[in-house]
Order: C-alpha cells, then structure tokens, then sequence
C-alpha cells in the first residue's frame, strides 16, 4: 500500500467533513443523552434540569430493572451459544461443498441479513403462533415433544428467532477465518494417521476459533441490543434492556429513566466487547507466539 | 478435497430450513383466501395484495422509506469517499481513533443512537422531520458506505493517478476522470449496501419518526405491536420480493458475502 510520508494536513482536510458530522450528531447527542439520564422527572412538570443520581440509584437497586437487564444477558448468551454451535458447523460443511453449491447456500445463508427483520420475525411469530403454531405440530409430529412448547411472549422464543437473526454474521465469520485455511494441512494430519475427528477438533477447530470468537462478540453485541424482535415475539410484558428504555421514553414519557437504561446498556455493551477482545488477543497471541 | 458425510447433510438441509422458513411462512400465508391468518391449501388469493392499496399510510410509508434510503445513501457516500481516501493513502496521528469513530455506528445498539437523536433533535427544533429522519440516516449507513469505499481505495493502483498528474491534468480533473472511476465499483456497492441498511431500519427510527412521515418498517412494526393479520403479511411479502431482486443484483455484480464482510469487489 502506498502511503505517504509526510501526510501534512491533507488527511485531516479530507475528513473534516465527516469528522464534523460525526462531532455534531453522533458525539454531541450521545453527550446530552447521558447528561438527561442525571435530570430528574415528575409527572406534572417533565422533565427537570437538575443534577441527580436518582435514575442511576434506581436502575442499581430495583430488582425490576435488574430482572431485566440479566434476562439480556441470558438471552443475548443462549444467542450466541447457539450461533456459534450451528453456525461454525454450518459454515465448515458449507467449504466442503463444490463451488456452484457453495454459491448458492451462502446466497440463502447471507440473504436474510438484507430483508427486513419485521419481515423476519414476522415470520417466526406466525410459525410459532400459540399452542398451534406449525413448530409445535411438526415437533409433535416428529415425536420430539409431547406437549407444545409456548414459544410467543416467552425467552424460548426470544432466543429461536434473534438466533435465526444474527446466525448470518456468525456464518460470514467463520467462513472468512475458513478462507484463509490451507486444505492441505487437513490431509496432511488425515496422511499422518489421524482420524476426522482428530484432524476436526486439532487442527480445524483451533484454527476457526478466532472466526468463532469474533462472530460470537458481534452475534452478542447485537442480540443485547436487538430491539424489534424481542419487542415482537415478547410482547408488552416480556421486556428486555432495549424494550424498556422505548417503554420509559414513548410510553411512560420519563425520559432521563430511559436514557439512564440506554446508557447502562452502552457502557456495558463496550466494556463486555472491549474486555473479551483483549482477552480473544491475549490469548491467541499465546498460540501464536 | 474430503466430502460432507450423510449426517453433514442432513444437517445441512435442517440448517437451510431453520433459515429459509419464516421468510417462506410470510409469503405463504399472504396468498391466503381467508380474513385471517392461515395457511393456504388449495385456494390462493391476491386479496390481501390487493387490499395494500386500501391503506394508503403502507404506500406513502414505502415512497418515503425508498427516498430516505436513496437520499441518505448518496449523502453518506459523497462524505466517506474524502474520509476512505485519507485513511487508505495516509499514515496520521490519530488515524486509527478516527476509523474507529467512523464505523462506531455499527457498535453503539440501534436504540441508543435512536434515543440520542430523538433527544438532540427535539432541543434543536428538528424533531420529528424529515431532515432529522435523513441526518440518522446518514450516520447509521455510513459506516457501510466506508468500509466498502475505503476496500476499493486501497486496492487502487496509485500510478495512474500520477501518470494523469505528470501529464499535466489538474488535482480536480485527476479526481473526476482518474480516482472517481477508479474507485467506482466500491462507491455503486457501498452505495447500494447503505441503501438496504436505511431501508430497513427500524429500532432507531421508531423513536425519530413522526406518525405522518413513518418509514415502511416502523410503519410494519407498529401494526404487528397491535395485531397480526394477513394484510401485513402481503405488505411484508412484497418488501421481501424487492430485497430479493436487489439482493441477486448485488451478488451477481459484487457477490454478497465481500460485500457484507465489507471487502468489496476484488
């Protein structure tokens, strides 16, 4: 890549504009965001321009908001698991396949993120739909459960169809740290004796990891914060994080709650997603070395 | 190269169903004859198509969902283009802050950026307008319009842009006849890949729209939130029929998996 020594101010020049921007609608809102979550509310008079840490107090010490942020996370967790799991294994048989084949699938695999994803769990609602929803009778039909599972207004269904959301990133990632694999280096360890399963789990696996890992921080990143989903398939009482701050500014109207709710799930969304790559670092750097 | 055994098979097709039923179940279920949600056996109807054209807040919602998408996609590019040339060509202080402050959008959750503009508009006056739907716009799609501008630029051979200066042509027109063309491909596919982005926005412009000027999936949203019937069914159908025909256009011209990994043509 050519790069030049003496940049001078040209860079700079060149992306004043967008830096403006992003200062004047990106940096300067967020700021006002986490200063209205320190103003108070009351119902007669909105909202107060005052300095409290009332809002924060209250988010640390109800166990209802607390009830709600941990379901994020174990919704968000089970997500991930479960992209990771299907996923990988999806996209390693996915590179087995002849060209024409592989072209294909990873259209259908990567098409969704495209489509709306109203239209997407719109889908899944209408398949769970109640205790007749054609799930529950296929895997009645199947034998797989003798009773129908509710999966409207329930985590079950939360994490079914945000998995069925996020699965494309978790697909694309592996399949990029696939691309960069030597095919020859599986026969080499088929040709020294080990059996598939070894070669799978000693000498494939490890080396997708990173692609599994990286996909699984931003398979997590969104399912924490995905909004229309769990707002669809949970209904008005099943909330999570991102629901409940849409609640405190549209329909409760107390604006520094929701903002205080929306800010706690950004600083714990960057600390999770800043720890875990230092951790991802740290760690494969060790392989490495 | 080692074959799928049967059982990777038959994982295979349990996967591509996963992916592929509730998309079909909606484009099913909105041939159905019936006024409520079934699935169609031996008779199929368009009624519930045909019914979209009794609610006009659907059609005049798509207009405005497809301006929106086309205005804040064309904007987004016409900044990233300067901003990936500067990344791409040189070595700053402060270059590495900036890319992350750029693809930032991706990271911040839908809505916390919804909240912020929501609360920053309405101090300025721009609450609730078609201006403030557009400048959201712009910053959520940009960083897809980057990384799609930026891969392009990287690429690009840099001697004939000094060939075209050594010959004499000015920096304006070696931008308008050597760099623009050049970088083209990535300008058409980041431009297209920000366009679906804003399109299909939902969780940031829920909180910025105006009942009068909603966009097609806030629109879908807010009906589902109240009940589901086949009407919004048929709407969704046909949203995923045109994101089906892009969807091909964009995998034929650039292939979908380097353009949603953000790598470009290569």
């Amino acid at each position: 890549m050519a790069a030049e020594d003496r940049p001078g101010l040209a860079p700079y020049a060149l992306s004043a504009p967008a830096i403006a921007l992003f200062a004047a609608v990106v940096l300067v809102p967020i700021a006002l965001t986490v200063l209205l979550s320190f103003h108070d509310y009351s119902s007669t008079e909105g909202i107060l321009t005052v300095f409290v840490l009332k809002n924060w107090r209250e988010l640390f010490a109800d166990p209802y908001f607390r009830e709600m942020f941990l379901r994020t996370l174990r919704i968000s967790l089970w997500v991930t698991a479960i992209c990771a799991v299907l996923g990988a294994s999806e996209a390693y048989i996915l590179n087995r396949m002849s060209a024409r084949w592989k072209g294909i699938f990873l259209l259908v695999i990567l098409g969704p993120l495209l489509i709306s994803v109203v239209a997407r769990t719109l889908g899944w609602a209408l398949l769970f739909g109640g205790s007749t929803g054609v799930v529950n009778q296929g895997l009645m039909a199947l034998g797989v459960i003798s009773a129908p599972i509710p999966f409207m207004f329930t985590e079950t269904g939360i994490v079914v169809a945000l998995s069925h959301v996020l699965m494309p990133f978790m697909v694309l990632s592996v399949w990029a740290a696939l691309q960069r694999l030597d095919p020859q280096i599986e026969n080499a360890a088929r040709s020294l004796g080990a059996s598939p399963a070894t070669v799978l789990r000693r000498v494939v696996l490890p080396q997708v990891m990173p692609g599994v890992l990286s996909g699984g921080i931003i398979v997590f990143a969104l399912a924490a914060s995905a909004f229309a989903t769990p707002a669809i398939i949970g209904g008005r009482r099943l909330k999570v994080a991102s629901t409940l701050a849409y609640d405190e500014f549209l329909n409760t109207l107390n604006w520094p709650m929701g903002a205080a709710v929306a800010v706690l799930l950004l600083v714990a969304l960057v600390l999770i997603i800043v720890g875990s790559n230092r951790l991802i670092e740290r760690r494969y750097q060790a392989v490495f070395e | 190269m080692s074959r799928n055994g049967p059982l990777a098979l038959v994982f295979h097709a349990l996967f591509i169903a996963f992916m592929l039923a509730p998309i079909l179940v909606v484009c099913v279920v909105a041939f159905t004859p019936e006024g409520y949600l079934s699935i169609p056996t031996t008779d199929w109807s368009l009624r519930w198509f045909r019914a979209i054209a009794r609610y006009p807040e659907f059609i005049s919602a798509f207009w405005n969902s497809l301006g929106l998408a086309a205005l804040s996609s064309a904007i987004a590019v016409a900044f990233s283009v300067p901003a990936a040339l500067a990344i791409a060509r040189y070595r700053f202080r402060g270059r590495e802050a900036l890319t992350a402050l750029f693809l930032s959008p991706l990271m911040i959750p839908h809505v916390v950026l919804g909240i912020a503009f929501l609360r920053f508009f309405t101090q300025i006056g721009i609450g609730g307008t078609f201006t403030g739907l557009v400048i959201a716009h712009v910053v959520i799609v940009f960083p897809f319009a980057l990384r799609l501008v930026l891969a392009s630029a990287v690429g690009m051979d840099r001697a004939l842009e000094n060939a075209a200066i050594s010959l004499g042509a000015s920096s304006s027109s070696v931008f308008r006849r050597v760099t623009l063309p050049l970088i083209l491909p990535g300008v058409a596919s980041g431009w297209m890949l920000a366009f679906i982005q804003s399109f299909d926005e939902v969780t940031m412009t829920v909180f910025i729209a105006a009942p009068g000027s909603s966009t097609l999936p806030v629109r879908m949203f807010l009906y589902i939130q109240d009940n589901i019937d086949p009407l919004v069914t048929s709407v969704s159908a046909v949203v995923i029929a045109v994101t089906v025909v892009f969807m091909v256009a964009m995998d034929r011209l650039y292939g979908l998996e380097k353009l949603l990994s953000g790598r470009g043509k290569d």
